[in-house]
């Protein structure tokens, strides 16, 4: 490999960096081009936050050279880092939320006038930074009025403000919806055409395809290869993530519905909410998954909480295994061998601070009562299983499950569901923000339960994914449930025509 | 609690077991008192019971050291009791106007005991299903509980004789002050019912994440309530206590203060004041750490004032240590020392 390229910005040489007991980076070797979107992939572990921290001034590197325009630079802080223009935005909007849009991009160098800052000057300048981004905001507001894609857009302008050359960009859309990504990509053109050369740390492969020139993957901190996205299939990028052939998911035969022609599990007849969703019937029987497709706020997530009685239905029915039942509670759906893993794993699932096997026997302890303690003993042998079984890692049943990654959290809180040996599991956005390798996995498992007899009602946004898997998908839109696809109707094509079917023009969705 | 042995352990830098920082402390706090008075682990034997400065220790930290037990595994919650000095007050007006009546010993244990739990019911309403902070919660009887104190003793000092209470603070058991025997088994009733159960794990997960906890079915309204009434239930075997130390009930004076002194213990012994995980035995340590402070100095004859003083020297020395930052700076020391040798 040449040492220089022509357009070369920003060339890392041989870098490594080793933390105590663990060699984050070896010999990696990466180079970042001006005008281009280089995409930084790799499963969690990989070295991409190191190799990000080396080149920012976060970490000392241990060997190898970073240059900058053909500079040898070895930035010792964040400060340094950025007068020798190299940006970086991380995923948490780094920024104070209760200062003005203004304060925000002028923090720490405010135009100052008789001693005093210059409001009027820095409110007018701020404005003109945000045109260049077609962000027409008022810019005295304070930056929490404004939704996360915007605080990421005031963030980037900010990092570019300060003159950066390279920017770094670390997962900015991980908490964004598809219209608030789009504004996000459209910035980062903006800047690429401009000759910024910008780096990209994403999970998700779809935005990797849509907005990058080239790619470099990290596995094991070490360098995978550096390709160009446009020549670079997709199977291809997973396996050099993974290290290994994936199968290929839209393979799969589905289960016939007809073939099983018991007792539904759960039959929901108009159960509903008001103002929350409304009345919707539906059954899953076992060995069945029924795929709950919609857009953000389309109450996919509501429907889930009113069946498991977090937000309790005020109408309708419930028939679990042929008999009438109420559910007002979790209390209660536990008690019918209901399961519920939540969309938002860190607030509505872990308990952060027990460790793994306390939270994989939580949910059964609670069925069983509190004056029923399950023993010490039971409760290693339980947490060993699903540890093993659902290859939970680390393997370290006392580790707090906060410290385990996305992936490994969803495991644990599935194995917690499992240890109460449930009849039907309710699974919220099972695979979001959980790296690829972990992601199939995941999927393997939903399939594997289903194969198992359990009755499952699986929430996603990824329609490739419902499609693979459910034996029919439910449409929903504006909190209604408003399509049943069966058989060879469930494909994206027509989920995304249920969706957009008859909306009416301009529509957005709300949330209550 | 016992720590899991983890083969893990031995790997990791300056992996101390978990109460080491307040066993050193109250390690610490003796020897000071010995090298000040140098008959402080003298004991003798009178009337068939234990004295000296180090039973002392032991005897008047178990008002505090009982509170202690009972406010642990509410701060687990998230929560804090306030009313835990009134609820004292409370239980002495009780105890001193039914010690004047014919009533057996037992019955007025029982009706007192009955009146803790009553105050307990009441904070954990409030917190539980209405949804009050517990700190505006229980101020609420933090206030009106010495009022009500004072309407049972119609604002007067009642003073009583009764044998079955003073057994409660008059009498050993082999050479034990009972008062001592008392709190050992709160101490082991507090074991039985959140570790003997699953209540204890429901009381830390409520404490850490309630929404979550809740949505698996933990009935977390029911947890809370049973924290704060277990809390109410031990204030007021305190105040039964205090009341047959002094023979008498002062609605004013009775547990004045000594709310805040349950939430030192409570936090020395190293349960965090934002919930999660605690252990019965460390805040009872803590309670006797605090009590080794007050009968050192009141018996090295410096002035009591500098008792307050001392105090939070110790607290802000115990806390330093528990320190995350620290932790990390000493694992830091750890690997430099190791890499240099």
């Amino acid at each position: 490999m040449a040492l220089y390229d022509a357009n070369a910005l920003l060339v890392v040489r041989g870098l490594s960096k080793e933390f105590p007991g663990v060699k984050a980076l070896t010999d990696v070797d990466f180079t970042l081009r001006s005008g281009e979107v280089h995409a930084l992939l790799g499963e969690n572990g990989a070295g991409k936050s190191t190799l990000i921290k080396c080149i920012s001034g976060v970490y000392k590197r241990d060997g190898g050279a970073v240059f900058l325009d053909g500079q040898l630079i070895s930035p010792a802080s964040v400060e340094e880092a950025q007068r020798l223009r190299i940006g970086v935005v991380y995923q948490e909007v780094n920024l104070l939320p209760n200062r003005s849009v203004a304060e925000n991009l002028f923090l720490g160098r405010q135009p100052i006038r008789f001693g005093l800052v210059d409001v009027k000057t820095m409110r007018h300048k701020a404005r003109e930074i945000l045109r260049r981004y077609n962000l027409e905001i008022d810019v005295s507001e304070n930056l929490d009025r404004f939704s996360v894609a915007v605080q990421q857009i005031i963030a980037i302008a900010r990092a570019v403000d300060l003159s950066a050359k390279v920017l770094i960009l670390d997962e900015p859309t991980a908490s964004l919806d598809r219209h608030e990504v789009a504004m996000v990509f459209d910035v980062m053109r903006v800047l690429r055409d401009k000759g910024i050369g910008i780096i990209f740390i994403t999970h998700f492969l779809d935005q990797v395809y849509e907005v990058t020139d080239r790619i470099t993957v990290l596995r094991n901190g070490y360098l995978v290869g550096e390709r160009k996205t446009a020549e670079l299939p997709r199977i291809e990028l997973v396996s050099m993530m993974l290290g290994r052939e994936l199968d290929d998911k839209a393979q799969r035969v589905k289960t016939q519905l007809d073939q099983f022609g018991g007792e539904p599990v759960v039959r929901f007849q108009s159960l509903g909410k008001r103002g929350v969703v409304s009345p919707f019937s539906f059954e899953v029987r076992g060995g069945e998954i029924l795929g709950v497709a919609g857009l953000l706020g389309a109450g996919r997530t509501e429907t889930a909480k009113t069946i498991f009685g977090i937000t309790p239905a005020d109408f309708g029915e419930v028939v679990a295994s042929g008999r009438k039942v109420s559910v007002k509670s979790p209390v209660d759906a536990v008690k019918l061998d209901f399961g519920y893993c939540p969309e938002d794993r860190k607030v509505e699932g872990i308990i952060g601070d027990l460790s793994i096997r306390e939270n994989i026997i939580l949910a059964l302890q609670a069925k069983k009562g509190w004056l029923k303690p399950i023993t010490k003993g039971e409760q290693e042998k339980l947490a060993d299983y699903y540890i093993d079984k659902l290859k939970i890692r680390p393997a370290d049943r006392e580790k707090p499950i906060q410290l385990l990654s996305g992936g490994n959290q969803q495991k644990a809180l599935l194995a917690r569901w499992l240890a109460t040996n449930p009849r039907f599991l309710i699974l919220d956005e099972p695979t979001r923000g959980i790296d690829v390798g972990a992601h199939a996995e995941i999927i393997k498992l939903i399939e594997e339960l289903c194969g198992e007899g359990l009755a499952l009602l699986v929430i996603s946004s990824e329609l490739e994914e419902i499609v693979s898997y459910a034996t029919r998908v439910s449409v929903m839109r504006d909190r209604k449930h408003i399509r049943e696809l069966t058989g060879s109707e469930v494909t994206v094509g027509h989920i995304m025509k249920a969706i957009a079917s008859d909306a009416k023009e301009g529509e957005h969705e709300t949330v209550v | 609690m016992k720590q899991s042995s983890d083969p893990m352990s031995s790997k990791k830098p300056f992996r101390v077991f978990r109460g080491l920082p307040q066993l050193s402390m109250l390690v610490l706090i003796l020897i000071i008192n010995v090298i000040n008075s140098p008959s402080f682990f003298n004991v003798t034997i009178q009337d068939g019971r234990l004295f000296g400065s180090i039973i002392d220790v032991f005897y008047r930290g178990v008002p505090v050291a009982i509170l202690a037990l009972g406010m642990t595994p509410v701060i687990a919650t998230g929560g804090i009791d306030l009313s835990v000095g009134a609820v004292i007050a409370i239980a002495g007006a009780v105890t001193a106007s039914l010690a004047q009546t014919d009533l057996a010993g037992w019955q007025i244990i029982s009706l007192v005991l009955m009146t803790g739990l009553a105050c307990g019911l009441w904070n954990g309403l409030l917190v539980a299903w209405l949804g009050i902070q517990p700190f505006v919660a229980t101020l609420i009887l933090m206030v009106s509980g010495r009022g009500m104190a004072q309407m049972i003793t119609e604002g007067k000092i009642l003073t009583f004789t009764n044998p079955a209470v003073d057994f409660i603070s008059r009498s050993a058991f082999l050479t034990v002050p009972t008062a001592i025997i008392i709190m050992l088994a709160v101490l082991l009733m507090g074991w039985v019912l959140l570790r003997g159960t699953a209540l204890g794990m429901f009381v830390e997960a409520t404490g850490i994440n309630r929404v979550a906890s809740t949505n698996v079915g933990v009935k977390t309204g029911a947890v809370l309530t049973t924290v704060y009434m277990w809390c109410g239930f031990c204030a007021a075997i305190a105040g039964l206590i205090i009341t047959s130390d002094i023979r008498g009930a002062d609605a004013n004076n009775a547990g004045l203060w000594l709310e805040m002194d349950a939430i030192l213990a409570v936090v020395i012994g190293g349960t965090s004041l934002l919930g999660g995980r605690f252990s019965l035995g460390f805040s009872l340590l803590g309670a006797l750490i605090i009590q080794a402070m007050n009968t050192g100095i009141l018996v090295s004859g410096f002035k009591p004032e500098l008792n307050y003083i001392v105090k939070a020297l110790v607290v802000l020395a115990v806390l330093c240590a528990q320190s995350p930052a620290l932790r990390i700076f000493m694992a830091k020391l750890g690997q430099k020392r190791r890499a240099a040798s």
